[in-house]
C-alpha cells in the first residue's frame, strides 16, 4: 500500500530536505557573525549569475553526473560501490594513457577512443571487487573501499615514477596532444552566436553525460539486463528461482557501474586538465553517492542532484572568496545537505507520509 | 458457555451468576483500525471469557492479525476500548500489554537461536543486572510447569537444536514466566506435525484447567472444531458472528468466513497417468553447514497424475524443489523426459529448464515468486524474461507484449484489482498466488512443481487454485504437489509419498491411506505394520 503519491516521494521530500538543510547552514552561518541572507545570495550568484559561474557549477555537476550514475546502477542490483572515487581514478589513467601515446588528428576520433579507455579501465578496476563478491563473497562495500586507497596509491607511484616528465617538478603526466582538446562551452557556443566565458572549464563532456543519462535509462528500464538486474536488486532468491545467475549479474553491474565512474575522466582529465594529475577526482566520487540517493537512482533526479552540488561546490568557493567565510564551512554546508538529503531521509518521510494519510482519511 | 468454565480461581464466581456480572477476561468494544483507506478492523466486539479456548478465525486479510497486534500494542487501534478482567486497559506497546497479563506466541518463533532455553525465556524480562538468579527462578518454574502441563524441555539445552514443537514451547514457556493469564497464539500448528499439534493441544487444555485463557487463531477449521470452547468468525474487518463450537460446524463456519457457500471438497476424476516424465534417483542434498538435507530421494512421476509431497516443514521439501528449479546444487540424478538434468545448482540453468517445460509455483511467494516491488506485468514475465515472445529486439524487451500478456492473464485468472500496474505487494495473498500460477500454468508444462499453493490464500481462492492444478493434470501434465496442509494433500494427490528427514518414508495411495497413518510417517515412523 502506497501511502504517497509518487509526486510526493519524488519532489517533496528533496526540496523539504534542501529547505532544512539550508536552514541549518543559515543558522551557522548567522553564528559566525555572517547575513545568511546575503550568503545566499553570494551563492547563487557565483554559480548561476554569470556563464562563468555556470560553467564551473556545470563542470562540477558533469563530474557528479557520472559518479551518480555509477552508484545508481550498482544499486539497482543491491549493490552498494563505494568504490566509484577509485574507478574514476583508473579512468583518468585509462583517458591519459590513450590520449598521451595514440596520435589522433582530431578530437572526433579521440573521443570515442578515450570513452572505451576510461570506461574500460574503471569497469575492470570494480570487476576485482565484484569477483571477489561473487565468488568469494567478500563483501562489497569494504572491497571497493579498500580499492580507492589502492587506486591512488596505484595512480601517485604511475605519476611520480612512470609517466612523469623527466625534469618536471610536479606529478602529471605530460600535457595531452592539442588533437585530442574537447571543446568547451564557450567553443561550442560561439557558432550560435551565444557567448560563453572563455576560461570556464565545462565542455563536451557534459553532452556525453546526458548521453551517459539515456543510456542508464534505457539499460535499467528497458533492456532484459536491466531487468534482471533490477530484479536482482530486489530479490536474490527470487532472482535464483527466476535462473538470474547472481554472480553473473553482480560482475556485469559492477563493471558498468565502473565503467560509468572511469567516464568521468573524459570531463576531469580530458576535457579540463588535458593531463592527468594528482587526486584529480577530489571526492567526486563519494559525492556521487549523495547525489544517487538524492536522485532517487533516477537519471532525471541525477542530473537534478548533480546540478544543486555542483552549485555548492562553485557558490561555496564564490562564499570563501569573497565573503571570508572560510572553506571549512562550505564544507559544513555541503555535509548538512548530504545529512538531510541522504541519512535523515525518513526525519522527514515520516511526518510527510502521516500527513498524506491524514489527508486521504479526512477524503475517504 | 460459563458451564464448560473448568476448575479455576474463577469457577466460584463462575457459577453462581450468569456472564454479565462476571467480569471476561478480555472484553474489546468497538475497535475499529485503518491503514489509508483500508479499514482492517471494523467496529469489532469481542467477549472472551475466564479459562475458555476462543478461537478466531478467518480468511487471510479478515483482521485477525491486525485485531492480535492491537491486543498487543504493536498498532494502536483508532478507536475503541480493551478492557481485562472488567478493568479498561490502555496497551501502547508489548510491555503493557505483558503488563496487563496478555501473552503472545508468535506464528515464526521470536527466540535467539543460539541461546540456551532458559536464556531466552528470561530475555528482557531480567530481574536485575547480574543473571543468576532470574535464571535459577526460571529454572525452578520450569520444573514446575512440565510437571503439571507436559511442557517439558530440557532447559539448558540450545534454541538452535530444539524441534520446532519444542521451540514453540519455549515460547509459551516465555509467557508463562511473565505470569501471563491471557495467552495468544498464532496460527501455532503451521509448522508443526499432526503429533505435535495434538501435545499442543493438551498443553492448551491443561492450561486452560489451570483458569488460563486462550485466545487461538487458525485458518484451520478442524483444528477450531477440536480444541475451543467458542469460535468467532471475521470476515474483511468485521466480526461477523461468534458461537459455541459445539452447537457449530465446520460447514458453518466456513460458509461465515467466506459469505457464501463452499466447496470443501476437490472435485476429481481418477487420474490416467501416461508415460514418465520425471525419474529422480538417488538424489541428495549437503548444506552450507555440512549438514544432509537430502539422503537419497527416489521418486518418479508420469504425465497425467499429482503426485503429493507430505511432510511437516524442513524435511528436506523446499530442497528437493530447489534442485528440481535448478537453483540448489544436489549429487544424484534427474532424469526429465529421458533427459539429464544439470545439477549444478547454477541459477542460469533456470532458464534451460524452463525452455524444457518445467514450470515452478515455489513454496514461498514473497520470497521467491514475485518481485513485490514491481508491476503486476513485470511479474507476469518473470523467468519467462528471456522468452523471444517478450523481446522488441536484441536489445529491448517489448513492453507492449508483455503488458497485453499481463492483461490476459489478469482477465482469465480473475485477478483483483484488475490493473497491471499495480505492484505485486499490494495484491492479496490469493490474487499474487493468481499472478504466479497465471504465468507457470498457462505455459502448458510438462511437468509443474507446485509448493504450498495455498499458503496465506483464502478460501474462495483456494478453490480456484485447486481446479486449475486438477484441469492442467486433465491436460496431461505431471505435478509435483508439495503442501503442509495434509487435507490439500490428501484431497488433490493422485498418489502420495511423505517425507520426514530428508528421506521418502513411503508412498501411500490417497484412498488407502488416513491422516493417522500418514500423521506417523510424518513424524518418522515408517509403516512396516501396515495391516501386515
Amino acid at each position: 500500500m502506497s501511502k504517497m503519491p509518487k509526486w510526493a516521494d519524488t519532489i517533496l521530500i528533496p526540496l523539504f530536505s534542501i529547505l532544512l538543510a539550508f536552514f541549518f547552514s543559515g543558522l551557522v552561518i548567522f553564528a559566525i557573525g555572517k547575513d545568511p541572507f546575503n550568503a545566499i545570495m553570494v551563492m547563487i550568484d557565483g554559480a548561476f549569475g554569470s556563464t562563468g559561474g555556470l560553467g564551473y557549477t556545470l563542470y562540477y555537476a558533469t563530474n557528479f553526473i557520472f559518479t551518480g550514475l555509477s552508484v545508481a546502477v550498482a544499486y539497482h542490483a543491491g549493490l552498494f560501490n563505494i568504490g566509484s572515487e577509485g574507478q574514476a581514478m583508473l579512468g583518468g589513467l585509462g583517458v591519459a594513457l590513450v590520449c598521451l601515446f595514440i596520435p589522433f588528428g582530431h578530437w572526433t576520433i579521440a573521443l570515442p577512443v578515450a570513452v572505451i579507455g576510461a570506461a574500460l579501465f574503471g569497469g575492470l578496476w570494480a570487476l576485482i571487487p565484484a569477483y571477489l563478491q561473487a565468488k568469494r563473497g567478500s563483501h562489497i562495500v569494504i572491497t571497493t573501499i579498500m580499492f580507492n586507497f589502492i587506486a591512488s596509491a596505484l595512480i601517485g607511484y604511475l605519476l611520480t615514477r612512470v609517466l612523469k616528465v623527466p625534469g618536471a617538478m610536479s606529478s602529471e603526466t605530460a600535457r595531452f596532444p592539442e588533437s585530442t582538446h574537447l571543446p568547451t562551452f564557450h567553443e561550442m557556443l560561439a557558432p550560435l552566436g551565444i557567448m560563453f566565458n572563455k576560461n570556464a572549464p565545462a565542455n563536451l563532456a557534459f553532452v556525453v553525460a546526458l548521453v551517459a543519462c539515456v543510456f542508464f535509462w534505457w539499460l535499467i528500464w528497458r533492456t532484459r539486463l536491466g531487468y534482471q538486474i533490477r530484479a536482482y536488486g530486489q530479490s536474490e532468491s527470487a532472482a535464483k528461482y527466476a535462473g538470474i545467475s547472481p554472480s553473473r549479474i553482480i560482475i556485469i553491474t559492477m563493471m558498468i557501474s565502473g565503467a560509468l565512474a572511469g567516464l568521468m575522466a573524459i570531463n576531469n582529465v580530458m576535457g579540463e586538465a588535458e593531463r592527468l594529475i594528482d587526486n584529480a577526482v577530489e571526492g567526486a566520487g563519494f559525492i556521487g553517492i549523495a547525489v544517487a540517493l538524492m536522485g532517487r537512482n533516477h537519471p532525471v533526479g541525477i542530473i537534478l542532484a548533480s546540478i544543486l552540488f555542483g552549485f555548492l561546490y562553485q557558490g561555496g568557493a564564490e562564499l570563501a572568496l569573497w565573503e571570508g567565510i572560510p572553506r571549512e564551512l562550505v564544507v559544513v554546508i555541503q555535509a548538512l545537505v548530504i545529512l538531510f538529503t541522504g541519512a535523515l531521509d525518513n526525519m522527514v518521510r515520516m511526518p510527510l507520509e502521516r500527513l498524506f494519510v491524514a489527508l486521504k482519511r479526512k477524503e475517504g | 458457555m460459563v458451564t464448560r468454565t473448568a476448575e479455576g480461581r474463577q469457577e466460584t464466581a463462575a457459577s453462581f451468576a450468569p456472564a454479565p456480572t462476571v467480569p471476561y477476561a478480555i472484553e474489546l468494544k468497538g475497535i475499529s483500525k485503518s491503514f489509508g483507506p483500508v479499514q482492517a478492523n471494523k467496529n469489532i466486539a469481542i467477549k472472551v471469557a475466564k479459562g475458555t479456548i476462543h478461537g478466531i478465525i478467518g480468511e487471510n486479510g479478515a483482521g485477525k492479525s491486525t485485531l492480535m497486534s492491537i491486543l498487543y500494542g504493536f498498532y494502536k487501534a483508532d478507536s475503541g476500548v480493551i478492557e481485562i478482567d472488567g478493568k479498561r486497559v490502555n496497551i501502547t506497546d508489548s510491555s503493557s500489554a505483558i503488563a496487563a497479563g496478555i501473552g503472545m506466541v508468535f506464528q515464526h518463533f521470536k527466540l535467539v537461536e543460539n541461546f540456551t532455553v532458559l536464556e531466552n525465556i528470561i530475555l528482557g524480562a531480567e530481574d536485575g543486572p547480574l543473571l543468576r538468579p532470574s535464571l535459577s527462578k526460571a529454572r525452578k518454574l520450569l520444573r514446575e510447569l512440565s510437571d503439571e502441563y507436559e511442557l517439558s524441555v530440557d532447559p539448558d539445552a540450545l534454541v538452535e537444536n530444539l524441534s520446532v514443537g519444542h521451540q514453540q514451547r519455549v515460547e509459551i514457556l516465555k509467557a508463562l514466566y511473565r505470569q501471563a493469564d491471557i495467552l495468544i497464539l498464532d496460527e501455532p500448528t503451521g509448522v508443526l506435525t499432526p503429533a505435535e499439534a495434538d501435545h499442543l493441544f493438551r498443553i492448551l487444555e491443561g492450561l486452560k484447567t489451570q483458569g488460563k485463557t486462550i485466545i487461538l487463531i487458525t485458518h484451520k477449521l478442524r483444528e477450531i472444531m477440536e480444541v475451543t470452547d467458542n469460535v468467532s468468525v471475521m470476515r474483511r474487518g468485521e466480526m461477523v458472528a461468534t458461537v459455541k463450537t459445539a452447537d457449530s460446524s465446520a460447514e458453518e463456519l466456513a460458509e461465515l468466513m467466506v459469505g457464501r457457500k463452499v466447496l470443501l471438497q476437490v472435485e476429481k476424476t481418477p487420474a490416467v497417468p501416461q508415460d514418465v516424465v520425471l525419474d529422480i534417483k538417488g538424489l541428495r542434498v549437503v548444506d552450507g553447514h555440512g549438514v544432509e538435507r537430502l539422503r537419497g530421494i527416489d521418486l518418479h512421476l508420469r504425465a497425467g497424475e499429482i503426485l503429493g509431497i507430505a511432510g511437516v516443514a524442513g524435511n528436506g521439501q523446499t530442497e528437493l524443489l530447489e534442485v528440481l528449479g535448478g537453483y540448489m546444487a544436489a549429487s544424484g540424478e534427474i532424469l526429465m523426459q529421458g533427459a539429464p538434468l544439470d545439477l549444478s545448482g547454477d541459477a542460469s540453468d533456470g532458464q534451460t529448464r524452463r525452455a524444457r517445460g518445467i514450470a515452478h509455483v515455489p513454496e514461498d511467494r514473497h520470497d521467491e515468486g514475485l518481485i513485490l516491488d514491481f508491476p503486476a506485468w513485470e511479474n507476469v514475465c518473470f523467468g519467462y524474461h528471456g522468452d523471444p515472445k517478450y523481446q522488441k529486439n536484441a536489445l529491448f524487451m517489448d513492453h507492449k507484449a508483455i503488458r497485453d500478456d499481463a492483461k490476459g492473464k489478469i482477465e482469465r485468472f480473475d485477478i483483483r484489482p484488475a490493473n497491471c500496474d499495480t505492484p505485486a505487494k499490494s495484491f492479496s495473498g490469493g490474487n499474487q498466488q493468481k499472478i504466479v500460477l497465471a504465468r507457470e500454468i498457462e505455459r502448458e508444462p510438462a511437468l509443474l512443481l507446485i509448493g504450498q499453493p495455498t499458503r496465506g490464500v483464502d478460501i474462495g481462492a483456494i478453490e480456484f487454485i485447486h481446479q486449475q492444478i486438477v484441469a492442467l493434470r486433465d491436460r496431461g501434465a505431471a505435478i509435483l504437489l508439495v503442501s503442509v496442509e495434509l487435507d490439500e494433500i490428501m484431497s488433490l494427490s493422485d498418489r502420495i509419498a511423505v517425507m520426514f528427514d530428508g528421506r521418502i518414508m513411503g508412498e501411500k495411495l490417497p484412498q488407502e491411506t488416513n491422516e493417522r497413518e500418514l500423521g506417523l510417517m510424518m513424524a518418522g515412523m515408517s509403516t512396516p505394520q501396515k495391516d501386515a
